[in-house]
């Protein structure tokens, strides 16, 4: 639909502009002035430059929490992104059937991220959770709170079984919205539903695989609350993602300036990842 | 109809991954804290209550949840105010930096939560707002609003113009036509709308710890009070769980036709 | 808002970027700008090439900083020369 060009319409915008700028811009300046200070307190900060910078962008510890937090990233999505569309599709479509698993897929987006970590800290103990306990009596040896490879493995898994709903549901609401003449002109054509899927599902999906892809990619670039339940970042580092080291930065040292600077930095790099993810779906749309 | 059971039978083994874990919490919580901790049952051999009856006969347990359905429900009124209009005026209007504007809407979900806490937590206190509900429902609109404008955009663009057009020749000003006419017409989108707000403000907790002490504390936080000297009290701690998904349960219960009638998002 | 810790570079800094954005805002009032292709890959408007102007003068100064001993007022040089470059053939 082509738009009117017509700059009356910040009007409409402008509430939602005021609110967000009212939590968005003070915090994002004061982190910045924080980054180029070393903070003592509330009235002793010295200037420091670039120092923080230098010293965050050339410790290892950023690139290793970079490359762990990437690595975390992109399988969440690998898997929740395939997964979800495969619930999506296998859900009922219409009926009371299709009320109840929409609820009951619904479930786990709904409690809150510590009980989450709860759940799943009791649920995968080898000794009294069923989760590990299952996997030990088929011979597999898992402890997540001393083996590290399973403690990535369990965060792994809860986020999957935490977030995979969101996609689900929202290509769930995509599919629905698909005419039926489609499906029946498929079917004349004696379509396979593999070319069903592919030609007539998956671009309708596009839209809302665009959110949920940006949604996913953000937040598990961010999680905290569950793997701090869980594990508490261990053991060792091994489940320390970047809002752990953050936090045990600023607010275990109090070390407010190389936290704001190894934040901004990171805050950068998403920046960078969602506008290239943007310019090149909206690229897409325009080739057509 | 090999196909139809085939997605049954997927879908029966994806609610099963989903469901056992729920389980286990409701288990938990209708169990005491040694019969948790000393062995693995599948049902607890000591059926108990109790739990259940310290979170509601204790008012510092109950009022979490209160606390906690305030904050969301000004968060999804104020967002769904605001969102409304621009979500309007970005589906139908060209106008300076409507883009960018947009893409920064979405880049505040991108701050690490961490560093940012303390600014928060010094903003909202020096505006004396701290320890309120409405501080809360502030801070989380800043991820909920965005969201909110990009879906509710979607659902705008797929109301063909003529339909505003043919309202303002018939005389309607613009605020009677929104409310009037436009606003049922979108309700699936807020509805749709209303449910994702619910649920990013319900299940936060980093922001809403920080921005609340006494008055105002959500039950998230409350929860984190069970770990005490002699450990956690995982019975109650799996009960206060339990009980925070059913608000849930019923948000998703009364959008679930709207969910299911569909939305393909018009605009990226 | 003694709590909000400012510096003069890092007041500067905002104004300099708050004071970029007005300007952009009213030169697109007064002349409106069309989407066009320059060197980047794709065609862009004015406020694109000024975000990713800005955006790329970020990296310019965080690769600096990771790589070189070197003044960060070298550093300014470039970018702001880029962003010229860019705002105008870009």
């Amino acid at each position: 639909m082509n738009k009117i060009t017509n700059n009356k319409a910040w009007w409409l915008v402008l509430p939602v502009f005021l609110l967000v700028a009212f939590s968005a811009i003070v915090p994002i300046m004061t982190v910045v002035n924080y980054s180029v200070q070393d903070i003592f307190d509330q009235n002793t900060a010295y200037f420091v430059g670039a120092e923080w910078y230098r010293e965050m962008l050339r410790s290892p510890r950023l690139l290793d929490s970079l490359l762990r937090q990437f690595s975390y990233s992109f399988s969440v999505l690998l898997i929740e992104v395939p997964l979800g569309i495969a619930v999506a599709l296998m859900m009922p479509a219409k009926g009371r059937m299709a009320s109840v698993s929409l609820i009951l897929v619904a479930i786990p987006l709904l409690i809150p991220w510590n009980v989450v970590g709860t759940i799943w800290q009791t649920f995968s103990r080898e000794d009294i959770g069923l989760f590990g306990w299952a996997v030990n009596s088929i011979g597999i040896d898992y402890n997540y709170a001393s083996n590290a490879s399973d403690a990535w493995f369990t965060v792994l898994l809860m986020d999957v079984w935490h977030w995979t709903s969101l996609i689900a549901l929202l290509c769930y609401s995509g599919l629905r919205a698909i005419p039926e003449a489609f499906y029946q002109a498929a079917r004349i054509d004696r379509a396979s539903s593999w070319a069903i899927f592919r030609y007539i599902q998956l671009p309708r999906l596009k839209s809302v695989l665009v959110i949920g892809v940006l949604l996913r990619f953000m937040d598990s670039f961010m999680i905290y609350t569950e793997p701090f339940v869980l594990t508490g970042g261990g053991p060792g580092n091994s489940t320390t993602f970047l809002s752990q080291a953050l936090t045990k930065m600023a607010i275990g040292q109090f070390d407010l300036g190389p936290a704001a600077a190894f934040s901004l930095i990171y805050y950068l790099i998403v920046l960078l990842v969602c506008y290239l993810f943007f310019t090149v779906i909206n690229l897409q749309d325009k080739a057509k | 109809m090999q196909m139809n059971k085939r997605k049954t039978l997927g879908m029966t083994a994806y609610l099963l991954f989903l469901l056992t874990p729920i389980y286990w919490l409701l288990n938990m919580s209708f169990k005491q804290n040694d019969e948790i901790l000393g062995a693995l049952t599948l049902w607890p051999s000591n059926f108990t209550f109790d739990n259940y009856i310290t979170i509601f006969s204790d008012p510092s347990w109950y009022m979490g949840y209160v606390n906690s359905m305030i904050y969301v429900g000004m968060n999804m009124v104020i967002t769904l105010t605001v969102a409304l209009p621009a979500a309007y005026a970005f589906s139908r209007y060209k106008f300076v930096g409507d883009k960018h504007l947009f893409f920064w809407l979405l880049t505040n979900r991108m701050a690490p939560p961490a560093v940012f806490l303390l600014p928060f937590f010094q903003l909202y206190s020096s505006v004396g707002l701290f320890d309120t509900h409405i501080a809360v429902a502030l801070a989380h609109c800043l991820f909920t609003v965005p969201l909110a404008v990009w879906i509710l955009e979607g659902f705008i663009s797929g109301v063909p113009r003529e339909v505003d057009e043919t309202a303002f020749i018939d005389g309607y000003s613009f605020p009677r036509f929104f409310i009037r006419i436009f606003l049922p017409m979108i309700r699936s989108g807020i509805g749709v709308t209303a449910f994702f707000c619910f649920m990013f403000s319900w299940v936060e907790l980093l922001l809403a710890r920080t921005l609340t002490s006494v008055e105002a504390k959500p039950i998230a936080a409350i929860m984190t009070r069970t770990v005490g000297a002699a450990g956690i009290d995982w019975g109650l701690l799996s009960a206060a769980g339990i009980l925070t998904i059913i608000p849930g349960i019923l948000v998703i219960w009364f959008v679930r036709n709207h969910v299911a009638k569909g939305f393909a998002l018009g605009r990226v | 808002m003694n709590w909000m810790a400012w510096t003069e570079l890092t007041a500067a800094f905002f104004s300099v970027i708050a004071v970029i954005l007005v300007c952009m805002t009213v030169y697109e009032i007064k002349v409106p700008c069309t989407e066009r292709k320059g060197f980047l890959p794709i065609s862009t408007t004015r406020g694109d090439r000024l975000f990713i102007g800005l955006l790329s003068s970020a990296y310019i100064h965080l690769a600096f900083l990771a790589f070189t001993e070197l003044s960060l007022m070298i550093a300014l040089a470039l970018s702001t020369i880029w962003l010229a470059v860019l705002l105008r053939w870009g």
